[in-house]
């Protein structure tokens, strides 16, 4: 499966990246290598294979419902570009 | 009196221990050699005085007779780990200036015992890589270069580097497709990535959730075991985090491996490989032949898939762990007139050409339309390589291979730079560990024509590191590879 | 069914509609946090890094949390799902700081199930549940402090989330309207979230779209989000099917697009269409092993399972004897229904309904109270009735006295006994009245006897006044009846 510039140009909005525009047809190609090296795995039979997504073979453990954590707003904030009144600031969001 | 960085772990304990040395002459040693050490590019952050400190209280303790596992051992830890009030950047812009206000489990088990932080080691930006080029604060040099300045290997090439070049007893490392092993190799020490779940991920920035797993990075085996007995441990903060005990490794060093058997499998001796890897290979097959061990071939026939899938798993997993350095709560931040441009110009300016690589394929395989053909297809196969280790276990207890199907390359090389996949394919031996979540230690086992350090690995069942280190044990004895 | 058919000249018109729902799960800290999950504390106090998406941190799931989702499937009726997978929703926005939501996608912890609810017309219906997981909230943007920014708060960010999705099973606003008090009250008599959709507890997206009337086709929808009352929900499906109605029949055609329902104005407007940043790139959360439950687990929930609505109205209606509409509207909370048990405990249940449903709603509502600031206590108001059953005081007085308590909560009896407003039930002291008044009134005697029957009505007046109310009026009709002749 090939990627074309308007595939590259997407994948880059999805990951809020920006190519630009006079290196978008090196990273397509780059990115085609790629997918193709990886594409190898199409001679691999997997019919019936389960998805491996974890190999720890422990089941998840659950904490108990206790407050433990948080009035720590200071060091919430201690690396904050940008804070005020006790909130992180951002460009204005319209919805 | 021999330089005190020449001492192990082991010898530095107990010279500490009966008074002949105290710890802030031994920090003081490695301080010095810090110094001397900078060309190499090692530390990306220096903290004597944090070290120092620890020296004090660690000779306290040894007054007092009070002394930890670890008391007074001068160590640099890889800039991945999150260590409190001391700033921690994966060695990126984007977070260049990150001041954690928490201390990973890690570290903090490694300040329970002792240790004391000599500062920050280089790394590959966000662990993405196998050569320590991509940081954002520049390459490292092997400190086995001699006229052409080389790559100690990646990503955890400072520490290899500051291991190699006695700037500090021991180092931290993290390993997702081989980046303790496969710098330790290069750089002539010994490293061990632990099973996965062996050792807390909390506090570590992550590169991809289901595969790193930290670890030692140390001089030798036994300082490896020394230091593992003391990172490893069930952390309830981390759900991966494994509640098997954790038995002394040190025991097992210096036992037989008479009739042990090790498996050799067949698909890590493709054509074309490189003749000194072979040889080095062999001549570490017949050692433990020599000592009684059962060499037995095996197969593990979905060994060249594992790049493939890693390079499909480990991408998707860091497009999304990486998401969260956006501008908005700590790091570097780029303005824009929108929330959109902020995120955009952030991420832009902020992360290295490697990583914004990955992010975009992990996006991509991860997005509609393509998720089944690349990272479902990709989870199947990584179930077929954990199935052909427990087949292969099923024939012998612990695997013998090389570590890295290279030695140490030059700084820039050209087939690298032009094409990443060339790069890729050096974790080509160590990948397929950290698929099937098995333990994997690397240490050296002699010198190439170039002179420069060849390292073999050994693949270990899960939670049995015991298995991996009494044999590597036994092989460091034979190899006697000399240090730096 | 309650039928809603969108009539036009041109066509009939037939909605289709399924709802979403958020609901806060109620529990002590946050779903993968120690963060506590308070609201309305200062900014980013209750936060803790997990909750911040700092570098690093790893979430760790609550077991309250597991365990309110459980018994919210089971009051669902649904499956309980013993293998369950978080996975990571990837959006970028203010409000998401790990740059994605853990929420459960292919594996949820609750599978199908069903809620049954009750129409105006009498009928009831089932409302196909497809699927519940959990989740994590988001963070809270305010941005009315600052003209240029706006600010985050992160207090809310990490608090459990149930999302209940439903089969588009919907036909009428009608029965949106039924089916979100039913899931309100349902959650509510769990305890697993308050219900409190002004607050935000509760959340609301309609998926609406419409078709003509007989046909089977899907077509494309319109989702209005976060609708915070029922009213609302009820309004924006009604304004949304019309306005696509008109649309259609306008020769234009809907494409799939996010709306925002209007309070002011009652309308939904537009915010914007699907796009390519909807990708949301689900894949199983690596940080989390998947979720294992046990049978025992499970049963332990179910064995302890309170009393949930439909099972106490079918047993108000077949052991106390009410009404379906009366029980159903006791039922409807929990609060409620144990109120009217305590008061009917022992006694006439349908005379406490009517009590209940009329003069203390009414009490309730004209003050302005709720149900647990009651001046009148269900054991109280049961001992009222008591007054009435055993003829101590007739219902009229029974009024009287009831306002009384409203205001002071004195005991009933107290009050009957200040007052002297003891029943005379001594039929000689009442003949004696009865004969008083028919001899003071020769003429309407007569006019009795002469066939004006309507008078009767009159003489017990008379009676009733002389006694000053204390007197039984049975006995004083048929005291009347026989000396009338």
């Amino acid at each position: 499966m090939a990627v074309d510039s308007k595939t590259v140009q997407k994948v880059a909005l999805l990951a809020k990246l920006k190519v630009d525009d006079d290196k978008v047809e090196a990273t397509k190609d780059e990115f085609n290598k790629i997918l193709k090296w990886i594409e190898q795995l199409d001679e691999v039979e997997t019919q019936g294979v389960e998805p491996l997504v974890s190999v720890n073979e422990e089941h998840l453990v659950c904490r108990e419902d206790k407050v433990t954590d948080g009035n720590i707003k200071d060091e919430i904030l201690a690396n904050a570009p940008e804070s005020e009144f006790g909130y992180f600031a951002v460009p204005k969001v319209v919805e | 009196m021999t330089d005190l960085t020449d001492l192990t772990i082991a010898e530095a304990l107990s010279a500490m221990k009966s008074k002949k040395i105290s710890a802030e002459e031994l920090t003081k040693a490695y301080i010095k050699k810090t110094e001397e050490g900078r060309k190499y590019n090692a530390y990306v952050l220096e903290t004597p005085e944090v070290a120092l400190q620890a020296a004090k209280v660690a000779d306290e303790n040894y007054a007092k007779g009070t002394e930890r596992a670890l008391e007074g051992i001068p160590m640099g830890i890889k800039d991945l780990f999150c260590t409190k009030g001391i700033r921690t950047t994966a060695c990126s812009h984007i977070i260049d200036n990150f001041v954690p206000q928490y201390e990973s489990t890690v570290t903090q088990n490694l300040l329970n015992a002792g240790v004391g932080f000599l500062g920050k080691l280089n790394m590959d930006e966000f662990a993405m890589g196998g050569s320590n080029e991509t940081s954002y604060f520049g390459p490292v040099i092997n400190p086995w270069s001699k006229d052409v300045d080389l790559v100690p290997g990646g990503s955890s090439g400072g520490s290899a580097a500051a291991v190699a070049a006695k700037m500090c007893a021991a180092a931290t490392g993290t390993d997702t497709g081989g980046s303790i092993r496969q710098p330790a190799a290069f750089c002539g020490i010994t490293g061990i990535k632990p099973t996965y779940g062996r050792c807390s991920r909390y506090g570590i920035m992550a590169f991809a959730s289901s595969l790193d797993q930290a670890g030692p990075m140390a001089k030798d085996v036994k300082d490896c075991a020394l230091l593992l007995n003391v990172m490893a441990g069930h952390d309830e903060k981390d759900s991966t985090s494994s509640r098997k005990d954790v038995p002394d490794f040190t025991k097992v060093l210096g036992q037989d491996v008479k009739g042990l058997k090790i498996g050799i499998p067949q698909e890590y001796r493709p054509q074309g490989l490189n003749k000194e890897i072979e040889q080095a290979w062999d001549k570490a097959i017949a050692m433990l032949k020599e000592r009684g061990a059962e060499i037995v071939d095996i197969s593990l026939p979905h060994t060249k898939y594992a790049l493939p899938v890693y390079y499909i798993i480990a991408p998707a997993e860091a497009s999304s762990n990486l998401a969260r350095y956006d501008g908005v709560r700590f790091g570097e931040r780029v303005d824009g007139a929108h929330l959109d441009d902020l995120y955009i110009n952030t991420r832009t300016q902020g992360f290295g050409k490697e990583v914004k690589r990955r992010i975009m394929v992990g996006t991509y395989v991860l997005s509609a339309g393509y998720y089944d053909a690349y990272y479902v297809k990709a989870q199947k196969v990584r179930r077929l390589i954990q199935n052909d280790f427990k087949n292969a276990f099923e024939k012998c207890d612990v695997i013998l291979t090389p570590t890295s199907p290279t030695e140490a390359f030059p700084i820039g090389d050209k087939t690298m730079v032009e094409n990443p996949i060339n790069m890729y394919l050096n974790d080509v031996f160590t990948v397929s560990v950290n698929l099937a979540g098995l333990p994997a230690l690397s240490l050296p086992i002699g010198l190439s024509a170039k002179g420069l350090p060849l390292g073999m690995q050994l693949i270990g069942k899960a939670f049995d590191e015991e298995t991996v280190f009494k044999t590597a044990y036994a092989l460091e004895q034979d190899a006697a590879f000399k240090r730096i | 069914m309650a039928d809603f058919i969108i009539e036009t000249p041109k066509g009939k018109w037939e909605l289709v509609c399924g709802l979403e729902i958020h609901c806060q799960i109620v529990s002590k800290s946050k779903i993968f946090s120690g963060a506590s999950t308070e609201f309305g504390d200062d900014a980013n106090v209750n936060v803790s890094f997990i909750d911040a998406g700092m570098p690093g941190m790893l979430p760790v799931l609550n077991k309250e949390c597991v365990r309110q989702a459980v018994k919210t499937g089971l009051g669902l009726n649904a499956v309980i799902n013993k293998y369950s997978v978080f996975s990571r929703k990837n959006y970028f926005y203010a409000d998401s700081p790990q740059g994605y939501q853990i929420t459960q996608f292919e594996y949820p912890i609750v599978g199908e199930g069903k809620i049954t609810v009750d129409l105006s017309d009498g009928t009831s219906k089932d409302i196909r549940i497809e699927r519940m997981h959990i989740e994590q909230d988001a963070a809270k943007s305010i941005h009315d402090i600052n003209p240029k920014k706006s600010y985050v708060d992160f207090n809310r960010c990490g608090v459990g989330l149930m999302e209940i999705v439903t089969k588009p099973d919907f036909r009428s606003p009608e029965e949106v309207g039924a089916f979100l008090k039913k899931l309100r009250s349902i959650v509510r008599y769990l305890g697993t979230c308050d219900g409190n959709m002004d607050e935000g507890s509760m959340r609301c997206d309609a998926s609406i779209s419409v078709r003509p009337l007989g046909s089977n086709e899907l077509r494309e929808r319109a989702e209005v989000k976060n609708v915070n009352s029922v009213k609302f929900a009820m309004q924006a499906v009604e304004y949304e099917a019309k306005r696509q109605v008109e649309l259609y029949e306008n020769g234009e055609t809907l494409k799939q697009q996010t709306c925002r329902f209007n309070p002011a104005t009652g309308e939904t407007k537009f915010l914007r269409f699907k796009e390519f940043s909807d990708d949301y790139r689900y894949f199983p959360e690596p940080d989390l092993p998947p979720l294992v439950l046990d049978d025992a687990f499970i049963e332990e929930i179910r064995n302890n399972l309170v009393e949930l609505p439909d099972a106490k109205k079918a047993r108000f209606v077949k052991e106390l004897g009410l009404t379906p509409y009366d029980a159903s509207v006791l039922c409807e909370n929990k609060e409620t229904a144990d109120f009217f048990e305590e008061a009917a405990k022992g006694r006439d249940a349908k005379k406490v309904a009517n009590w209940i449903m009329g003069d203390f709603f009414a009490m309730l509502n004209a003050k302005k109270l709720p149900l647990e600031k009651s001046p009148i206590s269900a054991e109280k108001l049961g001992r009222l009735v008591d007054l009435i059953s055993k003829n101590v005081i007739n219902g009229k007085t029974a009024k009287d006295v009831f306002a009384i308590m409203a205001e002071t909560s004195q005991e009933p009896e107290a009050i009957v006994e200040e007052k002297g407003w003891k029943q005379v039930t001594d039929t000689s002291a009442i003949e004696a009245i009865v004969d008083e008044v028919l001899q003071s009134n020769p003429d309407n005697v007569a006019a009795y006897k002469g066939g004006k029957n309507n008078l009767l009505g009159w003489f017990v007046g008379q009676v009733m006044k002389q006694s000053k109310g204390t007197a039984n009026p049975a006995i004083v009709n048929q005291l009347l009846k026989q000396k009338l002749g």
